[in-house]
């Protein structure tokens, strides 16, 4: 174990050294603050986000057997591999690594979109009828049902349009903050190549996908597309899916659906698969089917 | 047959067995969704007393599915062993409870008794046992089975390596194994959850997992978790596969949901033991999970116990090597939290050795779901203190293609450390020549570093 003493000393070298190399004036030179050395001062540094430690960069095994040939097996896969441990448990670097993935997951579900959020992207808030969170997730039914009065909302808002868009919280609230901003003015602007005007975009409070075939029903839209947030992973839980369907109806059959998933910046990245939704969109319009239908035609 | 009592001065009257069932669950949210759930603590209690005093006999003659109407209690009811059935059948359920846990009952008694019993039967005294009923009870029974090593002896514990990848790609998939070899696990089979479930890829997989597990030369069996229409065509045309994967369900409606039936898995057994690479007898494995009958709205107004049970009655007619509950992957519309899940867990493991299957699970859970990994730590540690036969583990708990939360390589040998348990002889011996684990079992100097086997 190293004592206070021979740290400071250490300390003192690797100062002086860092000097040395820099060639560094006298006024230049860094100096050991008093407080470095005392256990009470609080210092003014801060500690490095862990969470932005690539883990496919991260080898913790010390001297391994061959050690570019277990760097190419990480650079494979983003498992957790080469974690190393401390008897035959984990260390602490990679186990608060999980826990810090497993809390933004957590946080993602059990967060809301801000309703600045919501303002700024000019989306129209309504809600399905989830009381809390807490219900969102335990009744998979009441995420697709919503309440004669948010029905004539919807109503007055959107219409009878050709195409409507619709944004859902879904399982990660996260993942709408992260890609919306890019997805939906791509969608747009592909759209519009084609002539096609897509306002009056909603957005849906504890949202489960067929929250989108009431919509449907609703505005008789020829084709209804929502952006709704993937059950997040540890690798990362602002995965967002877009599910589209060609005049979507309450029990249809889930094959009705086209789904495009994977959509944040280590994924599909978000402007791309706006683009891509978009053409999706216009092909259904043009065929007049969804999901495996549409691969029929 | 009685189906009411009186608590606390209040009259419970229950209108079938299968609201009494229902309502003698401990809670579970995937029952309060269904609306079969007890509404209130004393309505749970009310109804374990009505339970506890029906006989074996009451619940052989209502199972939860009519025998007309369902294929499951067909398979179930049509296996059983007349003769035990007759000897055991005035049993109340609180007898067949306290049969098991009495010191004057043995392992193998429990293993005979198990054959007069109904999964109905199992389910019931399963509502009746507190936690560490179930893992006293659990550990009583002993099941074993043979692929081409033996799973399931008395100090074992054997583990799944799960080298999941979110797009297939071989080398990562590779690269996982081998992580997951060099701390000890893989001993009941190297099982992947291939993304691309078409033919080409399973076939593909197949031919790898076989390469690395000849390459190495370990002593254990291949799975790839694909439909088992899609297995079985792979084998025909010359994939090596040890066994046939298949999630099974507790009715038939909820089979016919997997796109399955008692035929398809008898025919696939017949493929595996004419056309497969392993020695037998045991080829088959299975997945089970409560709640998925109510996820296919295939439940018949059944509680999720129940339904578990019945899988297992189902899955038993067809040998497997391995069964396993995937417990905490369905979410919490079903399973709400941690409680649920490690309930759900001791549940699953004493109701699958109680069914006389090699039992083993995967102790997980989703984001969504109110539960931890010290909430898996806790579950795992129990089961191997209930003699779970195998757990399934993935690099770190985290399974990268299907973004849940299981086991880690690190906690098959912590629990195989703390509780004195040891692979699978021929794995363990296997280990140590490729010096991971020393003579003592715990891990060599060098384990955990996967480039071992790259040199």
């Amino acid at each position: 174990m190293v004592t206070d003493t021979q740290l400071k000393t250490l300390i003192e070298k690797i100062v002086l050294e860092m000097a040395g190399e820099s060639k560094a004036s006298e006024e230049h030179t860094p100096k050991l603050k008093q407080t470095d050395s005392t256990n009470h001062a609080v210092s003014e540094e801060v500690l490095p986000d862990i969470s932005e430690i690539l883990i496919k960069k991260e080898l913790l095994v010390p001297n391994p057997a061959d050690e570019e040939g277990y760097l190419d097996m990480k650079d494979k896969t983003p498992a957790r591999l080469g974690v190393w441990r401390s008897g035959a448990r984990y260390m602490t670097s990679s186990a608060l690594r999980f826990k810090a993935d497993h809390a933004a997951a957590q946080d993602a579900v059990f967060s809301y979109v801000s309703e600045d959020f919501v303002k700024e992207n000019n989306l129209f808030p309504v809600a399905t009828v989830c009381q809390d969170k807490d219900e969102y997730v335990t009744r998979p039914d009441l995420g697709r049902q919503f309440s004669d009065e948010e029905k004539e909302k919807i109503k007055a808002h959107c219409g009878n349009p050709k195409v409507q868009i619709v944004v859902g919280d879904g399982l990660s609230s996260a993942s709408i903050e992260a890609n919306l901003e890019n997805t939906l003015p791509a969608i747009k602007q592909g759209l519009k190549l084609h002539g096609i005007d897509a306002t009056n975009d909603l957005f849906i409070k504890h949202c489960r996908v067929p929250a989108m075939d009431v919509i449907g029903e609703l505005t008789g839209a020829d084709v209804v597309c929502l952006l709704v947030g993937e059950r997040p992973g540890l690798v990362t839980a602002e995965s967002m899916s877009a599910y589209i369907a060609y005049k979507p109806t309450v029990d249809m059959p889930e094959a009705r659906r086209t789904v495009i998933s994977n959509i944040h910046e280590g994924g599909t990245p978000p402007v791309e698969a706006g683009a891509h939704i978009a053409e999706l969109i216009k092909k259904m319009i043009d065929k007049k089917a969804s999901g495996l239908d549409l691969n029929k035609v | 047959m009685i189906l009411s009592t009186v608590l606390f001065g209040r009259t419970y009257q229950f209108k079938s067995i299968n609201e009494v069932m229902a309502k003698a669950n401990e809670e579970k949210s995937g029952d309060v969704m269904a609306g079969i759930a007890a509404e209130s603590a004393e309505e749970r209690v009310a109804a374990k007393v009505v339970l506890a005093n029906l006989t074996l006999e009451d619940l052989r003659n209502n199972p939860a599915i009519p025998y007309e109407q369902d294929e499951v209690t067909r398979i179930i009811q049509d296996s059983l062993n007349e003769k035990i059935y007759d000897s055991i059948k005035r049993w109340t359920v609180q007898e067949l409870r306290e049969k098991i846990l009495d010191y004057n009952t043995s392992g193998n008694d429990i293993r005979r008794i198990s054959r007069g019993l109904t999964s109905e039967m199992v389910a019931a005294v399963t509502k009746l046992m507190s936690n560490l009923d179930l893992i006293t009870a659990g550990n009583k029974i002993t099941v074993t089975a043979h692929c081409n090593t033996t799973i399931g002896l008395e100090g074992t514990l054997s583990a799944r390596l799960q080298p999941n990848h979110p797009s297939d790609n071989e080398d990562g998939i590779v690269a996982s194994i081998l992580e997951g070899l060099a701390y000890g696990s893989g001993d009941a089979v190297v099982g992947l959850n291939p993304v691309d479930d078409t033919l080409e890829s399973v076939k593909r997989m197949f031919h790898r997992l076989e390469e690395v597990k000849n390459k190495y030369a370990i002593p254990t069996q291949n799975s790839v978790l694909a439909h088992v229409t899609t297995q079985m065509q792979a084998i025909r045309e010359g994939a090596p596969a040890d066994l046939i994967f298949q999630s099974i369900a507790g009715s038939e409606k909820g089979n016919t949901a997997f796109g399955i039936s008692g035929e398809l898995i008898a025919e696939a057994r017949e493929l595996a033991l004419r056309e497969g690479t392993a020695a037998g007898p045991n080829v088959m494995y299975f997945e089970t999970g409560q709640g998925a009958e109510l996820s296919s709205n295939a439940h018949h107004g059944v509680d999720q116990l129940t339904l578990e049970a019945r899988c297992y009655g189902f899955g038993k007619t067809y040998e497997p090597f391995l069964v396993n509950t995937v417990v905490g992957f369905i979410g919490p519309e079903y399973l709400y939290d941690s409680k649920q899940v490690i309930r759900a867990g001791l549940e699953d493991h004493f109701m699958g050795k109680l069914s006389g299957l090699p039992m083993g699970v995967d102790v997980c859970y989703t984001n969504h779901m109110k539960a931890d990994q010290d909430d898996m730590e806790i579950l795992s540690t129990l089961l191997a203190q209930a003699g779970v036969n195998f757990l399934i583990t993935a690099p770190h708990g985290d399974d990268v293609m299907l973004n849940y939360q299981s086991l880690g390589y690190h906690e098959i040998q912590t629990l195989r450390e703390l509780l004195q348990l040891k692979p699978i002889k021929e794995f363990e011996e296997w280990l140590r020549k490729m010096d991971v684990i020393d003579l003592s079992g715990r891990l060599t100097k060098q384990a955990g570093d996967a480039s071992l086997f790259l040199v």
